[in-house]
């Protein structure tokens, strides 16, 4: 396989992240409905474990240990291709299903079929969700117009 | 001095026993689900995911109603079970400037880019207590939405930072120091101080920041910047190499600004506190900020007078799960040692007693 | 990336179990212990050594290592651990050919011994019953333990290494899928 170049590292830093947010039953229905992708060799089993969440002080000084989250790894061969995740939580079976699918889409003869069925509708739900909560603070963001024209 | 005694083991049994029916309470009203607790009293898993020093919502949860809704315990639950777990390594740090804002408010401006948004707050409550929630099946209040525009929002404090009027945080990119790995060793760096704050305990911090305000360490402060919302993290894995998105949490962050007189090496300016906590904490979060401004007096040339400016003082008790292990290790068996302290007692009154017809001679 | 191969079939049960063998080791020091049978690693580890450092190193514990890139990326992927760029700042020193200096490693310190490098050290083959007469704690009288490709003036460095007690580094000898421990406390003497 080719390396990978920066545009390439960004793409899939791209499905990586939108396989992050998704729960195994959202990828898993996804999936169901393409053609099914063989099985990979399990490189390193799912397994939860922590990061150390790191802040910076006063928000951009030094960085400092804020505490720990639970993340959960897998990863698996799928051909030539290897196939990582790091997900938040503990759900073993959605870092094994984006572990599999972090190996497929490196196949440029699935990537296009795969980021079509399966990483665009994820992305698209998760932006929905995130533009309805950002609609919801705009809702709360104080006009001081009034206090401003009575002066 | 301790000494094993065996025995206690039926009533202990039993007395585990009742605990788990006093858990689980009156069989006649419903079991509370964990998803229950993590979506109804997301507040009080927040403050156990941040005692507990661990994000995780379901644990915090479970944990809470393992705990029978005792916060302190709950944590040590939480801090018990991830010392089971391996750890992978560290994020990069949050880019706070990142967040997707539920809330932002400044008490220093009115009119600032990005604007104030209260989001969902008990500020403006009445604080009434709402009979209507005591009737099942309540009305699902929806919260009303407007066009979001896609603003920057700046931080407050780099507003002044470009006037010179605030103090530039330190740029130091060294690893920080980790309380998980090496103990407490005096005097603390900062980045050990502001971990160790993030998961002290909320009444605690509380308390000490209170007194700050109230004249014990001088402190003059304004709420630079709340921020409450959801941020992402970044985690580099060995095997590749660049950093990857793990997901996002929820996290409060807030920018105490301060007034410093100044020192021989630097003008009169603004310095900031920091608090920065896992999910929706703004007490904690402002408390942690007064705190941690008022234990930079060292750094800063400061007479350091009240106890929120004792670094040892502070840093040594903030932490509930040290601090309820060893008061209540005070309810184990003590036997032997009140024997020697009962028999030192009476030996002192033998000889004052011994003493005493003699001095009325 | 290359082939990379897989670890622990069961992370958690088979890295108790070389844990075990690892303690017995360590416990009896010159008896011969197995650990790894079931690893594929890449050349040149060997099974007992992969074994031992995907049972014991992680995050938090800094490898060096003269491996080669294959090794390197299979135990950091594996592991997790990063990779010391000098040996002495190792908590864990793996050696598939002549081994850095045993003074060379981090000694620990007298407020904490337990810091004192392990150095997972690949030789030819163990035997038991003959060759080097092993003393000290964990052995009642003797071991004799034949180490076949052990570094040349090895007994001398170790002489020097047990003087320093507490402080010092313990070596894990690993043949493929053999494995024997030789703590700071014994005593060895060439037979």
């Amino acid at each position: 396989m080719s390396p990978m170049t920066p545009a390439d590292t960004e793409e899939r830093r791209h499905w990586m992240a939108v396989l992050a947010r998704a729960s195994a039953d959202e990828i898993a229905g996804l999936l169901a409905s393409l053609p099914s992708l063989p099985a990979p060799e399990r490189l390193r089993a799912p397994e939860t474990g922590l990061v150390m969440v790191r802040g910076r002080a006063g928000g951009d000084g030094g960085p400092f240990n804020l505490g720990e989250m639970t993340v959960t790894r897998c990863s698996v061969r799928l051909g030539e291709a290897v196939g990582h995740a790091y997900v938040a939580g503990r759900d073993k079976r959605q870092a094994e299903l984006a572990a599999l699918l972090d190996a497929a889409l490196q196949d440029p003869a699935r990537r296009a079929a795969l980021m079509e069925g399966v990483i665009a509708p994820l992305a698209a739900g998760q932006q929905a969700a995130r533009d309805a909560e950002a609609r919801k603070a705009a809702a709360t963001r104080v006009d001081f117009f009034a206090m401003q024209t009575t002066r | 001095m301790y000494v094993a005694v065996k025995g206690g083991e039926r009533a202990i049994s039993a007395a585990h026993a009742w605990l788990e029916e006093t858990r689980r309470g009156d069989p006649a009203v419903p079991e509370l689900t964990i998803a229950q607790i993590e979506q109804q009293m997301p507040l009080a898993v927040d403050r156990v995911m941040a005692e507990g020093s661990c994000h995780d919502r379901f644990l915090a949860a479970l944990a809470i109603k393992q705990a029978k809704g005792d916060l302190i315990e709950a944590a040590f639950l939480l801090r018990a079970y991830r010392t089971t777990l391996p750890r992978f390594g560290a994020s990069e740090p949050l880019d706070t400037t990142r967040m997707r804002l539920r809330r932002r408010i400044s008490a220093t401006y009115k009119d600032l880019p990005g604007g104030q948004v209260l989001g969902p707050t008990f500020d403006y409550t009445h604080r009434l207590l709402d009979f209507a929630l005591a009737a099942e099946g309540e009305d699902r209040a929806v919260a009303p939405e407007m066009p979001a525009p896609a603003a920057e929002v700046p931080r407050v404090t780099e507003l002044l930072a470009r006037e010179g009027l605030m103090q530039r945080e330190a740029l130091a990119e060294e690893e920080p120091g980790d309380l998980t790995r090496q103990p407490l060793a005096f005097p603390a760096e900062r980045p050990v101080r502001l971990q160790n704050l993030a998961r002290g305990d909320e009444g605690f911090l509380l308390a000490l920041g209170y007194s700050t305000q109230r004249g014990y360490g001088n402190a003059h402060p304004f709420v630079g910047e709340i921020r409450v919302g959801h941020v992402t993290v970044e985690f580099t894995p060995p095997e590749l190499g660049f950093p990857i998105e793990l997901g996002e949490i929820g996290i409060t962050e807030c920018q105490m600004v301060n007034q410093f007189k100044g020192s021989r090496t630097e003008p009169a300016q603004f310095t900031r506190g920091y608090g920065l906590v896992f999910g929706h904490g703004e007490r904690r979060a402002m408390a942690m900020s007064l705190v941690d401004r008022g234990l930079r007096a060292r750094e800063l040339g400061e007479d350091i007078t009240a106890p929120a400016q004792d670094e040892e003082f502070v840093l040594y008790h903030s932490d509930n799960i040290e601090a309820t292990g060893f008061v209540e290790h005070l309810k184990l068996p003590h036997y032997v040692d009140f024997q020697s302290e009962l028999e030192n007692l009476r030996s002192i009154r033998r000889t004052a007693e011994a003493a005493l017809p003699e001095a009325a001679e | 990336m290359t082939m990379l191969t897989a670890g622990f079939a069961d992370p958690v049960l088979d890295a108790q179990a070389c844990f075990r063998a690892v303690l017995e080791a360590m416990s009896r020091p010159g008896r011969i212990q197995r650990a790894g049978s079931a690893l594929t690693p890449p050349a040149p580890l060997n099974q007992a050594a992969a074994a031992v450092l995907l049972a014991l190193a992680d995050a938090d514990t800094p490898l060096w290592l003269d491996a080669g890139a294959e090794a390197e990326a299979w135990l950091r992927f594996h592991c997790g651990a990063p990779v010391a760029a000098a040996a002495g700042a190792a908590a864990f020193a793996l050696a598939t050919a002549a081994p850095p200096a045993l003074a060379a490693l981090d000694q620990g310190t007298e407020e904490e011994p337990q810091r004192g490098a392990t150095l997972v050290l690949q030789v030819e083959a163990l035997e038991e019953g003959e060759g080097w007469h092993l003393t000290g704690p964990g052995i009642e009288r003797e071991h004799r333990l034949r180490v076949t490709g052990a570094p040349a003036g090895f007994v001398a460095a170790w002489a020097a290494n047990r003087a320093g007690l507490p402080c010092g580094v313990d070596v894990i000898l690993c043949a493929g899928d053999r494995l024997a421990a030789l703590p700071r406390s014994v005593m060895i003497a060439e037979g």
